[in-house]
């Protein structure tokens, strides 16, 4: 029996951006259809995947993270080197010790990692501070500028900072990640803001903010369904652009995922934070991620398999 | 659905009696429109502009209800393509896969956890929906005897598996009385499981191999008489299986294409062998359109994360989550303990809460109702305020079980300090917490350890 089935018509397509440089670059973006409808239109560059390394050792971590890194966790460099052995597109470095409200390490310490980590890895590099805005001017201005070849990804750049912090990757030639609290219009606002300061648009992606699995996923599942509805649909082209997810942080740092096995009846903890955050993986490629940050090579491995067989279906 | 309020109000008595509750009958027509309101709430509509209206205003897609009583449990009723035009009605039923040649302990180990596993959020139970009982060694009496035991030890949703009409027969004399859903109608055995369906009034599943297929196959099981259907386009491919969910959900809804009106069926366990795949693969048919997904085995593992993702993606975006109005204790607080503050949006308890955890502090929570609203809405709202909240506090009678009653609120609220001193009295010292949940383990660290 025939089946008559409804075509969307789609009048707006994601822009391509490229990420890092040299060899191991990438592009994501180019959609001209929803998240996976391959029927309808093109996707072109398949969604990428980036694990994420602090730049101290970590504290608190889930001990099924700990297991996976073992000792490259006490060194920025040797853990950013074997992200790249795992497989990982890229990496995102987390300036966690820069944080004011623990460490408080200085711009020295996050320029010097960001450095050593960038000289030893050859994928695309996301520098990622604290969502402090004076702070994250403090240490990603002078990281900017000190690796002014590498093309790299700065975030989060917030309504807050965005004129410095937007200002150096224009300077520099970077990619600026526009970071906006789960809200479609500040999302938008801030892209505004960035390209009235100069920023062109080849050079941002927008960070809807990750709520994880339990905790928010559901907002920010649904700013970005509205967002590529907006971009593809409604030629809006101030959200036109890639979407950067950085999950792994929000999955780990909850309740859920670090508690032992069996306790609340909630099964293996090592299974147990690898679904979790897999699972917050497949939900938001279903609503539009173009790049994915996780924690656990094993998530990476799940979303890497799933992308590559949705795009063959 | 389709009338506007206007046609609606042409088929309303036009009394303007009042008794529905507004003026007119013109604004209730709106309302109804609108979707505010049912059509019952108007006592003297008549018959046929009932029967006119309900018609109108069936959902696209039928829904269909597997089991009976408490354990019963609906799916398909939906509407939308994306949840934010809307909400998404009827979550995803969770199933968990027996066969008749599996190992006794290894069944009796999935009906212990499907029975076990509940769990407490925001005020509800998270649980899985039923069990399939598959018919895989081609004995009938270990099939039957399958089915027995699913029925004797759960209360919950019965899946019978098997395209053996024959077969199905002794699986419906086992536990028909339990409405289970028939898996599967195909276009070979059509005639005998429509018999068995009509039967005992059993909801059927539709399975072909591919879209074209499966309409005809829809098509002919309607026209023998059987209504409640649930159905599955064969696609066992992940990329495959998302594009046919998706042109089923928007044939319905955009075209009102009735051979695919009813709700879907989705079996990860016949997609892959990996656990760990086979979970993700149902977390994109929760996303996108499954009405029931199949999976091998359940543990906590796998369940209490897919039961999460479907309360959030299954969540009236409009309707905010509320948690309970208490004072919650965590990390086994004392006399010596804050207490810190905030407001019941439950995306704010659960990240506040977690991050009190993380701190390892001993202390108390205490919620105050403010009809879901976060902390800054609520606040400007009037509802989150110093007044409110010291009554609050002093109603839970907290302050006899402390020695130091220290209050914290949260940095965004800091202009409620002077009020909420003045609400609790001078024998509480009330302070200005982080503005970030995120900052609270290590504000709580250096105070309070």
């Amino acid at each position: 029996m025939a089946v008559d089935l409804p075509k969307r018509a789609y009048s707006g397509a994601i822009r391509e951006i490229v990420v890092g440089k040299g060899d191991k670059s990438f592009c994501v973006g180019g959609e001209t259809a929803y998240p996976f409808y391959t029927f309808e239109g093109k996707i072109p560059n398949p969604p990428k995947f980036g694990l994420d390394i602090l730049d101290i050792e970590p504290e608190g971590w889930a001990g099924a993270l700990l297991e996976v890194y073992g000792d490259s966790v006490k060194n920025p460099v040797t853990w950013a080197k074997k992200c790249v052995e795992l497989g990982a597109d890229m990496v995102q470095l987390t300036l966690q010790g820069t944080d004011p409200n623990d460490k408080n390490l200085g711009a020295d310490h996050a320029v010097l990692v960001a450095k050593q980590v960038s000289e030893a890895i050859d994928v695309p590099l996301a520098i990622w501070g604290t969502a402090n805005a004076e702070k994250d001017v403090e240490v990603l201005r002078p990281i900017a500028e000190e690796l002014s070849d590498r093309r790299l990804l700065i975030g989060p750049v917030i309504e807050e900072n965005h004129k410095q912090l937007g200002a150096a990757c224009l300077a520099y030639k970077h990619v600026a990640i526009a970071s906006s609290p789960i809200d479609i219009n500040l999302a938008k606002q801030l892209n505004v803001l960035l390209s009235n300061l100069g920023v062109t648009d080849e050079n941002i992606l927008i960070d809807p903010t990750v709520g994880g699995l339990g905790y928010g996923l559901e907002y920010t599942y649904s700013v970005m369904e509205r967002a590529r509805m907006a971009a593809l649909t409604q030629q809006d082209d101030k959200l036109q652009f890639p979407i950067y997810c950085n999950l792994g942080i929000e999955v780990w740092k909850t309740k859920e995922a670090k508690l032992p096995d069996s306790e609340m009846n909630l099964g293996e903890h090592k299974q147990r934070g690898v679904l979790m955050e897999a699972i917050t993986t497949s939900s938001l490629l279903a609503s539009g991620a173009d790049i994915l940050i996780v924690r656990h090579p094993d998530t990476m491995k799940l979303g890497k398999q799933l992308v590559a067989e949705m795009l063959a279906g | 659905m389709g009338l506007t309020g206007i046609q609606i109000f042409q088929m309303l008595p036009k009394t303007n009696c009042k008794e529905c509750g507004v003026p007119t009958c013109l604004a209730f027509a709106m309302n109804l429109a609108a979707g505010k309101v049912e059509l019952s709430a108007c006592p003297y509509v008549s018959d046929e502009a009932k029967q006119k209206l309900a018609a109108e205003s069936a959902p696209p897609i039928r829904t269909v209800e597997i089991g009976t009583g408490a354990g019963a449990f609906k799916v398909g009723g939906e509407t939308v393509l994306f949840r934010h035009e809307k909400t998404f009605f009827n979550p995803t039923g969770l199933a968990v896969l027996t066969s008749d040649d599996e190992p006794e302990d290894s069944v009796a180990g999935k009906l212990k956890r499907f029975n076990e596993f509940a769990w407490d959020r925001v005020g509800l139970t998270l649980q899985a929906d039923a069990v399939a009982v598959r018919s895989k060694s081609g004995d009938a009496a270990k099939f039957k005897a399958l089915a027995e035991k699913v029925k004797a030890e759960t209360n919950r949703g019965i899946i019978l598996m098997t395209e053996d009409a024959q077969m199905m027969a002794e699986g419906v004399a086992a536990c028909h009385d339990r409405k289970p859903l028939l898996y599967a109608a195909t276009p070979d055995n059509a005639e005998e499981m429509v018999k068995l369906a009509k039967e005992h009034k059993l909801p059927l599943c539709a399975k072909a191999g591919d879209l074209e297929a499966l309409a005809a196959l829809v098509e002919k099981l309607t026209g023998a008489g059987v209504q409640d259907l649930v159905i599955d386009p064969g696609s066992r491919q992940i990329g495959r299986v998302l594009h046919d969910q998706i042109h089923i959900r928007e044939a319905a809804v955009q075209k009102k294409f009735k051979p695919f009106g009813f709700p879907t069926i989705v079996l990860p366990f016949e997609m892959t062998d990996s656990f760990q795949m086979e979970t993700v693969y149902a977390s994109m048919a929760l996303c996108k359109y499954a009405g029931v997904v199949v999976l091998s085995d359940f543990q906590g593992h796998n369940l209490f994360n897919l039961l999460l993702q479907r309360l959030n993606i299954y969540t009236d975006p409009q309707r905010p989550m509320k948690t309970e109005q208490k004072i919650y204790e965590i990390n086994n607080p004392g006399p010596e303990s804050p207490i810190l503050c905030t407001t019941n949006f439950s995306l704010t308890y659960f990240i506040v809460s977690g991050e009190i955890e993380n701190s390892r502090v001993p202390s108390y929570l205490a919620v105050m109702d403010t009809e879901g609203l976060s902390v800054l809405t609520a606040w400007s709202a009037g509802k989150f305020v110093g007044d409110l909240l010291g009554e609050f506090i002093n109603k839970t009678g907290i302050k006899d079980k402390l020695k130091k009653r220290n209050v914290i609120v949260p940095g965004y609220a800091a202009v409620i300090m002077g009020d909420l001193e003045e609400e609790l009295g001078s024998d509480w010292e009330v302070r200005v917490g982080p503005r970030e949940a995120s900052n609270i383990p290590s504000y709580l660290k250096e105070n309070y350890s």
